[in-house]
């Protein structure tokens, strides 16, 4: 052997100084985490937390004070110019009408892509060009869909619509069945939008989800005598749903904490209704949110941390969910 | 003779021929309906594209065609001053320039620390230290971005304000900058690198670690100088992706960069992105087919393209560098 | 080579297979497609891509008895086994030219009914495959697909299925519980059953007892035994001893050629050729 043998202890001290490197690392990843989460939190509890109760609870034992320790108003009222009555009703319920809208719309859209291009598409050039859309799609900021959203469905490329610029109306707006054409900034043109968001991660979640399935199961359905979709809908999709579901449900977290698109739309910030139908006007948490935060007044900071910690709130138990589902479906099917 | 008993097969075979049989010519309609149903799915997702390319430049070619406003302007300008009422500038690249430095800090914080904790939990941590990060990891990931923002604008920016009173004295940091949001981003971004990396890093298959430490490696030497240059095509896919995620973040900046669009690179400074800009006119009341609101149409197309240069150049880079080990 | 069976088709009880006689070769197909050979091969080649799989084979297989295709790995054996019931269809570099037909239908016309195809042609895998399913609906898969039948007679036909496949006693109280709790070798017989429920008349078995124990793999050779009266079985094993154990006629492939086909008893005793008689003794595979 030529030249010099490397120092061992030389090696071993950037052994060990390497591994003081990732620790370092991995602890300011999870620093952070924690940070962030204990900053918001800290700031924001005052608004869920009802103070006469608390002191009642904590300082004084009186147990009988605990159902009145969450500050129900920041539940139930609406925003105001005024941090101490203010509250993320509408916001709240415009999220929820807003994210089951976009679920019932990417899901069949977003599975049945997954499922043409699994199970049905040949391998040719049309069929590569369209793996390769999606994975771009996902790489799209999110504010340019909301530009086609407002483009499509907000305004329906000026089109559709009374010679005033006013919309369409069919139908009583302030029933559940009623039509506005176009969309304006109505639930349905916030999911539609959201839809386009979260299309791409269903599609590949589905994709992987399906390429999971054993391909033994789908050759004996085949000998057995059934067509590719009879083995699709009878085999491959009830397998692979336990892990569609739990893409779904992480795409639905995604969709609950975009506010981006939405803002384009032009969703108004203060509105003192919830929505009564796919039609009605909305507004969303993390738009709320984006508003009080980018107020000079520190009040409203506070509003934002609270409003926050309920969002982290909602869409942890929706990870929660997903994770539980998982664990209960692969069980079964295991 | 007896007549032979007749055999569970044969009992089978008889019972199966119960019954009525189905109509194939209905399968097979019902199979045509479905296949064309599934193929406009997919071209429903074709057509999104087409729908963006379609929308922005044709939004584009209108902006470019107003009167204030000329191509060699938006596109070597390095003056951004659409809402002065007297002179209206349209050069692109102060916008360009606040993106590229809010994802510079960002990358700069979240790269190295990203791919060195990917190294951590893939080579080094014991399954259990793996099996409580990785949630914590996927935790982070799920924040949404308004969270980040304001976490940008409360904590990072304060902090740092302190800091430089601390160490110089004098105060360095705006209320909007440029570093806050862009660490803000870093930490977003970081789930995807570590994430993505370390799924890379554990693909690599154990023979050639095995084969190196067999060879007298260290950890260090095993980690650092095979597996990561084996998993290098995962890793760069990570950092295209991580780095595309900054370049269209719209939140963070909206609240802690800034609104001033100027051409510098001093991390220190207020900025505007293109992100934020598009969100200060769609928050506006500028009139909608004015020059403002075109603007944004403007920056969106170059945003889009930006982004989706990156994404087809991450995956070339992909191929090129991907390791076939089966 | 082409070996001819004399036994009519709606016998229940064969006798043993001492009882054949081989007739002359040559002659017409169709003259010699009485109601004693069931798939019959003439000029058969096939390919995956540019490598030929399967050179020039001409094969005839006999109504109910056991059929065993024996060689080395890549002889092509399973290759010609997936074009009986065409699954190699799914393959998109597959493709084969000659004479293929099953009671005279010409299988690799391209019109024909592949449903049908694979209802009349069952087909059992190396590695047994139920679906995440109860063991009923495992088994009522294939009957619903194709027919309409009421409950009671798809009952019926799950207990027939079941009994024909020798595992009714072991799962008739748990009719309903997950395939997947069921050992291997009774998987494997479930897949059996599961193929008998669609009343084929011939069974394709890959390797079936390959992934299993011994004591599973002696209780499925019984079962083939009894089948044989029943379905027209074509087996591949790569284990010599299980084609000696289990059926009445043996072809020895080799390099995709179909070296020397006959009676079992023949080829193990007294092999024609030099290859079959290296291969059986063990010299080389």
């Amino acid at each position: 052997m030529t030249g010099a043998p490397r120092s061992q202890t030389a090696r071993a001290l950037r052994n060990r100084g390497f591994l003081t490197l990732c620790l370092a690392c991995t602890t300011l990843a999870v620093l952070s985490l924690f940070l962030l989460l204990g900053s918001v939190f800290m700031q924001g509890w005052h608004g869920l937390v009802d103070q006469e109760a608390f002191k009642a609870v904590f300082s004084e034992g009186h147990l009988s004070s605990i159902p009145n320790l969450i500050r129900w108003s920041f539940f139930t009222e609406y925003a105001s110019r005024r941090p101490d009555a203010a509250g993320i009703r509408a916001p709240l319920l415009g999220s929820v009408w807003v994210c089951v809208t976009c679920m019932v719309c990417s899901l069949p859209l977003g599975v049945g892509t997954a499922v043409y291009l699994e199970e049905f598409a040949r391998r040719n050039r049309f069929n590569r060009f369209v793996e390769l859309n999606v994975r771009n799609l996902a790489g799209v900021p999110s504010i340019v869909y909301g530009i086609i959203g407002l483009t499509a469905f907000s305004r329906m490329f000026g089109l559709i619509g009374k010679a005033d610029g006013q919309p369409l109306q069919f139908g009583d707006p302030d029933s559940f069945f009623s039509l506005r054409l176009p969309f304006g900034q109505s639930v349905l043109a916030g999911g539609l939008t959201l839809m386009l968001v979260i299309l791409p991660i269903i599609i590949i979640a589905s994709q992987e989800a399906l390429r999971a399935v054993p391909k033994s199961l789908r050759q004996a359905s085949h000998a057995l005598g059934a067509t590719t979709w009879q083995t699709t809908w009878h085999v491959t999709l009830p397998a692979a749903l336990p892990t569609i579901l739990t893409g779904a449900i992480l795409a639905l977290s995604r969709a609950l904490g975009e506010a981006a698109p939405l803002l384009v739309l032009g969703i108004p910030v203060f509105i003192t209704s919830t929505p009564q139908g796919p039609m009605s006007n909305f507004t969303v948490l993390p738009f709320q949110i984006f508003n009080w935060a980018g107020r000079p007044q520190a009040a409203f900071h506070d509003l934002a941390a609270s409003g926050i910690i309920v969002l982290l709130a909602v869409l942890l138990s929706f990870n929660g969910l997903a994770i539980y589902l998982r664990h209960r479906l692969q069980k079964t099917s295991a | 003779m007896n007549a032979p008993l007749p055999t569970p097969a044969l009992l089978a075979t008889r019972a199966a021929q119960r019954g009525t049989l189905r109509s194939t010519a209905l399968r097979d309609s019902r199979e045509r309906l479905v296949r064309g149903a599934l193929v406009l799915t997919s071209v429903f997702s074709v057509g999104i594209t087409f729908a963006i390319i379609l929308t922005l430049a044709w939004e584009t070619f209108h902006f470019i065609q107003l009167p204030e406003v000329t191509l060699s302007d938006f596109l070597l300008g390095t003056t951004w001053s659409p809402l002065l009422g007297a002179e209206k500038h349209f050069g692109i690249w102060p916008l360009v320039c606040g993106t590229f430095l809010v994802a510079s800090v960002g990358a700069a914080f979240a790269l190295p620390v990203g791919l060195i904790s990917a190294v951590y939990l893939s080579e080094y941590a014991r399954p259990g230290v793996r099996a409580t990060l990785k949630p914590v990891l996927e935790l982070l990931a799920g924040v949404p971005t308004v969270v980040f923002g304001f976490f940008a604008l409360t904590v990072i920016t304060p902090a740092l304000q302190g800091l430089c009173k601390l160490l110089f004295g004098a105060p360095i940091f705006p209320g909007y900058n440029a570093t806050g949001a862009g660490l803000a981003v870093g930490i977003m971004i970081l789930p995807i690198v570590c994430s993505l990396s370390e799924d890379a890093l554990r693909a690599v298959p154990r023979s050639l670690r095995e084969g190196a430490y067999a060879l007298g490696g260290t950890r260090f030497d095993v980690s650092v100088r095979v597996v990561v240059p084996a998993a290098l095509s995962g890793i760069m896919a990570s950092f295209f992706l991580a780095i595309t995620r900054a370049i269209g973040e719209t939140m963070i900046v909206a609240l802690a960069a800034g609104g001033l669009a100027h051409l510098t690179l001093n991390p220190a400074s207020e900025t505007q992105t293109m992100t934020a800009y598009m969100v200060q006119i769609f928050l506006g009341d500028a009139p909608a087919f004015g020059v403002e609101n075109l603007s944004s149409y403007a920056v969106a197309a170059v945003l889009f393209t930006l982004t989706l240069g990156m994404t087809v150049l991450g995956n070339v880079l992909l191929r090129l560098f991907q390791e076939e080990y089966e | 080579m082409t070996l001819h069976n004399p036994r009519t088709m709606n016998d229940v009880h064969t006798p043993t297979s001492s009882s054949l006689t081989p007739k002359p070769t040559g002659g017409d197909a169709a003259a010699l497609d009485s109601a004693g050979v069931s798939i019959q091969t003439k000029a058969f080649n096939a390919w995956y891509g540019s490598f030929q799989a399967i050179h020039d084979l001409t094969l005839d297989i006999p109504r109910q008895s056991v059929t065993a295709l024996i060689g080395p790995s890549g002889c092509g054996k399973s290759t010609f086994l997936r074009w009986i019931n065409r699954m190699n269809d799914m393959i998109p570099t597959a493709r084969a030219e000659g004479a293929l037909t099953l009671d005279g239908h010409n299988l690799l016309d391209q019109a024909h009914d592949l449903v049908e195809l694979r209802r009349r042609v069952g087909m059992v895998f190396q590695k047994p495959n139920p679906f995440p399913k109860s063991i009923y609906d495992n088994i009522a898969f294939g009957p619903r697909l194709h027919r309409h039948m009421t409950r009671s007679e798809l009952d019926d036909l799950v207990e027939q299925s079941l009994r024909a496949a020798a595992i009714w006693d072991e799962v008739k109280d748990r009719l309903h519980a997950s395939a997947l709790g069921l050992s291997g070798g009774q998987q494997q017989r479930l897949c059996i059953a599961r193929a008998i429920a669609v009343g084929p008349e011939v069974l394709l078995m890959d390797e079936p007892c390959s992934a299993l124990d011994p004591r599973s793999t002696a209780s499925i050779e019984a079962l083939i035994r009894e089948l044989r009266n029943q379905f027209t079985i074509v087996i591949v094993t790569h284990n010599m001893q299980q084609a000696a154990r289990v059926s009445d006629i043996t072809a020895f492939f080799y390099e995709g050629r179909l070296v020397e086909c006959g009676p079992t008893d023949g080829i193990f005793t007294n092999p024609r050729s030099k290859q079959t008689e290296d291969y059986v003794t063990g010299r080389f595979g």
